[in-house]
């Protein structure tokens, strides 16, 4: 962008006048944050997920021995053995140990894959949006092709081609979950382009990154937050369905994998498989009413709607 | 006449739209299959227990595995042209005739689900939109959330364990009664007693979707003002919400309905897994498990065209339900 005195002397002016119309757009933080505490639901959702980290964390701690280990006689029902509250499985392994050391892979899963799909879609859709022209062409190509292929199903056949491992589990949730956050990016993009104080960071001369990062980016930000915690969710639930499926990592234990040894004894031991069932619900649950409660603080003219 | 010139132009657009992403889907499918570690040549000679190095080479250029990647491809798109999928070594039968005979038992179930959640989404998104925020209207949403929450199948065996084991009224899995000889209406009782469970665990998540947005929409839609004309001339209260207020507030679930079949195939996977339905899904697992690679490539191949006619089908829908869209584009 050619920079002539008159624009260099006028661009600060533009860019001061565009100020209170950004300020205006992005809702406080601190008042969201008012609004998400004040959400009883909400609030309920992060105290779920708070108490399904701590478990993770104190899993080492509380069942420092491999949960895969056999520690009593099989089929303890839960209660039957104040030693073993939830109970023990075939194979007379602790099924509380399983279901405090699951917390771990599922939220590491959850939260790396989260993390992976996210980088990768805001990455494409940031640059469809903000290029335009071909690139956003392509590109949208990219992401309609990759939302046809039903995801499911590809993360099935690359966990198969990668062999069963966290990274390779982790790296494929990401690499078949970007697409939503990617047309999410692209459409925010596409009409923050045209706002005011973006042709002012313009006019002053910014460069292309730092327009992305710094002036469009957070502008784009509450509904890819409020999309990163449904997510974690998906991410949770699919690592949980694949490793039932027997393509999990064999070498951890995880909520998946425990419903799928569990069924094998459906008929006689119903609890193996509820047991760590009601852990995934609870978490998933735990995110999606975060997920809800920060839509509803982040975007307060829906709030207002509903 | 005039409905289908309008709807013409429209098909044709989303023609021209689905055309370069099926063959990109064919593109990827191939080359991702073809990373694959161990072939089917190595998976057959496993489970035959013992393979030298020349059976093992006769049974690759059989399957003409041996040949370089771009032959390959180009074979694969010769064969597909004749409407060919390949061979299964696993199966020992054409992969095109393997997916036709699981092709049926996933539509059936699919469209058992998509009705079932689209019936019950809808009930409960017009329950949920009498009174929002209200006492009603806040109880569904935490249980549709819960909904949302549940992993197919989870509540699938816990369904088996209610229904099946406890209280005995339907069975496991499976698809049909066999050996009982059954006729007539008979048969499609029997095929409805196996297809509830299953269909209602592929549902679940997607009544959570329906009834979110039939809420979302249902408010919107009543703001408007063609809805206080609707009032002001003296309809009735129920006249107004099916006919003016529902039927607007339908589009948005079309949209989203056909983006679901990818959702609804991937979830077919584990929930025929659980039931042993025979279709499609099980089928893409067992084709997995056994590095059955052109049994696989077929089945993704299948269910990425089959979004994509369930997307030109949307759009036409979306043209019947509301003819500005047919102008508009």
């Amino acid at each position: 962008m050619t920079s002539s005195p008159m624009t260099a002397r006028l661009a600060p002016t533009l860019a001061r006048a565009a100020a209170p119309d950004r300020g205006a757009m992005r809702p406080a933080p601190r008042r969201a944050l008012r609004a998400f505490l004040r959400n009883p639901t909400a609030l309920s959702g992060l105290i779920i997920l708070g108490l399904v980290a701590a478990a993770a964390l104190a899993a080492p701690f509380v069942y420092p021995d491999d949960p895969l280990g056999m520690v009593a006689q099989p089929f303890l029902w839960p209660g039957q053995d104040p030693a073993y509250p939830l109970g023990t499985d075939s194979l007379g392994r602790d099924v509380a140990a399983g279901v405090a050391h699951g917390a771990r892979v599922s939220l590491l899963v959850g939260f790396a894959a989260a993390s992976v799909g996210l980088a990768l879609g805001v990455l494409v859709g940031a640059t469809a949006g903000y290029c335009g022209g071909w690139i956003d062409r392509a590109l949208g190509r990219l992401i309609a092709l990759f939302q046809t292929i039903p995801a499911f199903i590809l993360l099935v056949v690359l966990v198969a081609i990668a062999q069963p491992s966290i990274p390779a589990i982790t790296l494929a949730i990401g690499a078949t979950s970007w697409p939503t956050v990617a047309r999410l990016t692209r459409a925010e993009f596409r009409s923050l382009r045209e706002k005011d104080f973006v042709t002012a960071a313009r006019g002053l001369g910014y460069g292309p990154v730092r327009i992305v990062v710094a002036e469009i980016l957070p502008n784009a930000l509450p509904p890819i937050v409020v999309t990163a915690s449904v997510m974690v969710a998906s991410g949770i639930l699919m690592e949980s369905a694949l490793s039932f499926m027997g393509l999990g990592d064999p070498n951890v234990v995880s909520w998946g994998s425990m419903i799928g040894a569990g069924r094998e004894v459906l008929r006689s031991a119903w609890y193996l498989t509820a047991v760590p069932g009601i852990a995934i619900v609870l978490s998933v649950l735990a995110l999606n009413l975060v997920g809800d409660g920060l839509n509803d603080a982040l975007n307060p003219r829906l709030a207002g709607e509903a | 006449m005039d409905r289908t010139r309008r709807l013409l132009p429209v098909l044709g657009r989303a023609l021209l739209e689905a055309a370069p992403t099926a063959l990109l889907i064919l593109v990827v499918n191939f080359f991702l299959l073809r990373l694959a570690p161990g072939d089917a040549a190595e998976v057959m000679a496993g489970e035959a227990g013992a393979a030298t190095e020349e059976t093992l080479a006769a049974m690759r250029s059989r399957f003409g595995l041996d040949l370089p990647l771009l032959e390959q491809f180009l074979a694969y798109l010769n064969n597909l042209a004749h409407l060919s999928l390949g061979f299964s070594p696993r199966y020992n039968m054409p992969v095109t005739e393997l997916i036709g005979q699981r092709l049926p038992g996933t539509l059936m179930l699919m469209g058992l689900a998509l009705a079932l959640a689209l019936l019950a989404g809808l009930a409960l998104g017009v329950l949920m939109a009498r009174a929002p925020g209200g006492i009603l209207d806040r109880v569904l949403s935490v249980a549709v959330l819960l909904f949302y929450s549940v992993p197919g199948f989870w509540i699938g065996l816990m369904l088996i364990v209610l229904f099946s084991v406890k209280l005995g009224w339907l069975p496991s899995g499976g698809a049909r009664t066999i050996g009982q000889g059954l006729t007539g209406f008979a048969v499609l009782t029997d095929q409805l007693r196996y297809m509830v469970l299953p269909g209602l665990s592929l549902a679940l998540f997607y009544v959570a979707i329906y009834a979110r947005l039939v809420r979302a929409a249902m408010l919107e839609v009543r703001a408007q003002d063609f809805v206080r004309t609707a009032a002001a001339k003296g309809l009735s209260p129920l006249a107004v919400s099916v006919r003016h207020v529902l039927r607007n507030a339908l589009l948005p679930v079309t949209t989203v309905a056909g983006m679901h079949v990818g959702g609804l195939l991937g979830g077919a996977v584990v929930v025929e897994t659980v039931y042993s339905w025979p279709g499609l899904g099980r089928l893409a697992f067992e084709a997995v498990m056994a590095r059955d690679f052109s049994v696989l490539l077929g089945v993704l191949l299948l269910s990425s065209l089959l979004v994509l006619a369930a997307n030109v089908a949307v759009d036409l829908l979306q043209a019947i339900l509301d003819p500005r869209i047919a102008v508009r584009s």
